[in-house]
């Protein structure tokens, strides 16, 4: 069975690449820290089940000390001028859309068809992570289309892939890092007290300001947590149930999604939602990492204002 | 209440524009300290938490593609093409994107598209290059707010698309939670009820597509006299 284990080794293998290649690479004054912190993701993918607890905290305060005292430069691997580029554009055509494209293509027909295929008995591929490995497939198939398709050369995948990580940065382990804190948060009880707070300190005796208490707690908790998941079971069991649902017989199914999608709203406008929010400034080059939240807070807010006018007249028919 | 103050610590480190890993760790063990737990214990807990959740990053796979493509013009092919349909501004191109994205999500295809996958080598691209189309010169801010305006174009459509699919997280954790209170409810009804909200999404972020195409226009003519 093809399981997780298969794409972390490969995740692995590219960090590792990316480590090797960032040490030779003379243009970047900080390559051996972009060396190091590459070479330490590549690590605890390759091996992180085996370095125990304890060891991968100390790995990720290795990344932290790198990242955080400025280590980390930005690598200039070899690479075609915009002029060639433009050139190139018009040679190849719409093929050059062909490896963007067989992304999706191939990840469907891993979670359509290789998910329920089974081989002497087994599962293929762990249907739990049917569209992560789906993934990894999609990604060796496009590659090698793209060297055939653009006549590109064999290492320039990689170092390619390098150029971007290294625009990403940092920022590429940040949401897997703020997913570990919601583990310590977990732990130390941070979720509980919050929503102690929320629900003793605020209103609730009418149905709208119940309304209005549930969805901007849920908007409020998920901004500080960064997560509506970890919102949801706080505020639900202390305004949700309790209060919408028992006291004024709200409608549950009705309470319990628009309550949710008004922990999104809450994730639009959050620097701890860093994959939504924080890596797409690195991606796109902006100067501004809070760029994309500023676009989004309007919307944010509109919204949540639109979901406690809909559960108000929705939910209690 | 000691226990908040790792989320304080998280507010100003990010306020302040620290390192946020750096900002990450420090809060983690502040959150430990203050809760009465070892540091040693602390840190085993972030170092398991973030083995666990190794599959957060594996989406970065797809960037070695992405590169290869864009080494070869991808980009530009992206703002030659929307360059022949001399009528489409940003507006609107994105208006059809979100609409994509929230139907594509909605029927379970949330892995289709994305930051790193469309975004970056087609979204912004095609957008900046409809803005290009209509002025002459294209100022420096407005790329970067048209760069914004499509990376939270992609978020909006996937956030508000997704939980009217059945099998997402979220609507299993609510179910899951429902029942434990003697709450039994079918998925179906809960992403039925993600509709009125997607429907708003819609109007609203849509609307203020349309309104960013016209402040854009306005500032073109503001530069070209």
């Amino acid at each position: 069975m093809i399981s997780l284990q298969f794409v972390y080794v490969l995740t692995g293998l590219m960090f590792a690449a990316f480590a090797v290649l960032s040490a030779g690479d003379r243009a970047n004054p900080k390559r051996f820290g972009n060396a190091a912190f590459w070479a330490l993701v590549a690590l605890s993918f390759l091996a992180g089940d085996r370095l125990g607890d304890l060891g991968n905290g100390f790995l990720v305060v290795g990344l932290a000390l790198i990242a955080g005292f400025g280590q980390l430069g930005r690598g200039a691997p070899a690479t075609t001028s915009p002029e060639e580029r433009r050139i190139l554009a018009g040679r190849f055509g719409e093929k050059l859309f062909v490896p963007a494209l067989t992304l999706p293509v191939v990840l469907l027909i891993g979670v359509l068809v290789l998910k329920p295929l089974q081989v002497a008995g087994h599962p293929l591929i762990d249907p739990k992570q049917a569209t992560l490995v789906s993934l990894a497939f999609a990604t060796l198939v496009a590659v090698a289309l793209a060297l055939v398709l653009l006549r590109q050369p064999v290492i320039s995948p990689l170092q390619e892939g390098r150029r971007l990580m290294d625009i990403v940065g940092w920022a590429a382990l940040l949401p897997q890092l703020l997913a570990a804190l919601g583990a310590v948060f977990a732990l130390a009880g941070v979720g509980k007290v919050i929503g102690d707070l929320v629900t003793t300190y605020l209103p609730t005796d009418t149905r709208a300001a119940a309304v209005a208490v549930y969805c901007l707690g849920m908007a409020l908790f998920t901004v500080m947590m960064g997560n509506a998941f970890a919102a949801f079971p706080v505020l639900t069991a202390g305004v949700g149930l309790p209060i919408l649902i028992h006291r004024f017989g709200g409608n549950p199914a009705a309470v319990a999604a628009i309550g949710m999608l008004s922990g999104f709203c809450g994730t639009l406008m959050t620097p701890l939602a860093a994959n939504f929010n924080l890596v797409p400034p690195a991606l796109l080059e902006l100067p501004d990492r809070y760029a994309v939240i500023k676009a989004q807070i309007p919307t944010g807010l509109a919204l949540l204002l639109a979901n406690m006018v809909l559960m108000y007249v929705l939910a209690f028919r | 209440m000691l226990t908040l103050l790792g989320v304080a610590v998280v507010v100003l480190g990010f306020a302040a524009r620290f390192n946020p890993l750096l900002v990450v760790v420090v809060a983690a063990l502040v959150t430990g300290l203050a809760a009465g737990l070892p540091p040693l214990e602390v840190l085993a807990t972030l170092g398991k938490a973030f083995n666990e959740n190794r599959f957060v990053t594996v989406a970065l796979l797809v960037l070695p593609v992405i590169g290869v493509a864009e080494r070869a013009g991808l980009q530009e092919r992206a703002k030659m093409l929307i360059a022949r349909f001399q009528g489409v501004s940003v507006g609107p191109l994105l208006v059809v994107y979100l609409l994509f994205r929230q139907l594509t999500a909605a029927v379970g295809l949330i892995s289709i598209a994305g930051q790193a996958q469309t975004v970056r080598p087609l979204i912004a691209p095609m957008a900046e290059a409809a803005a290009e189309a209509r002025t002459d010169e294209l100022p420096e801010p407005s790329r970067m707010r048209i760069r914004a305006f499509a990376a939270a174009t992609d978020n909006v459509g996937a956030f508000f698309g997704e939980d009217i699919f059945l099998a997402i997280g979220s609507i299993l954790l609510m179910v899951g939670f429902l029942a434990t209170d003697g709450i039994v409810i079918e998925p179906l009804r809960l992403s039925m009820w993600a509709i009125p909200t997607a429907v708003a999404a819609f109007l609203i972020h849509g609307s203020r597509l349309l309104l960013l195409d016209r402040s854009l226009r306005s500032r073109g003519e503001r530069a070209a006299s």
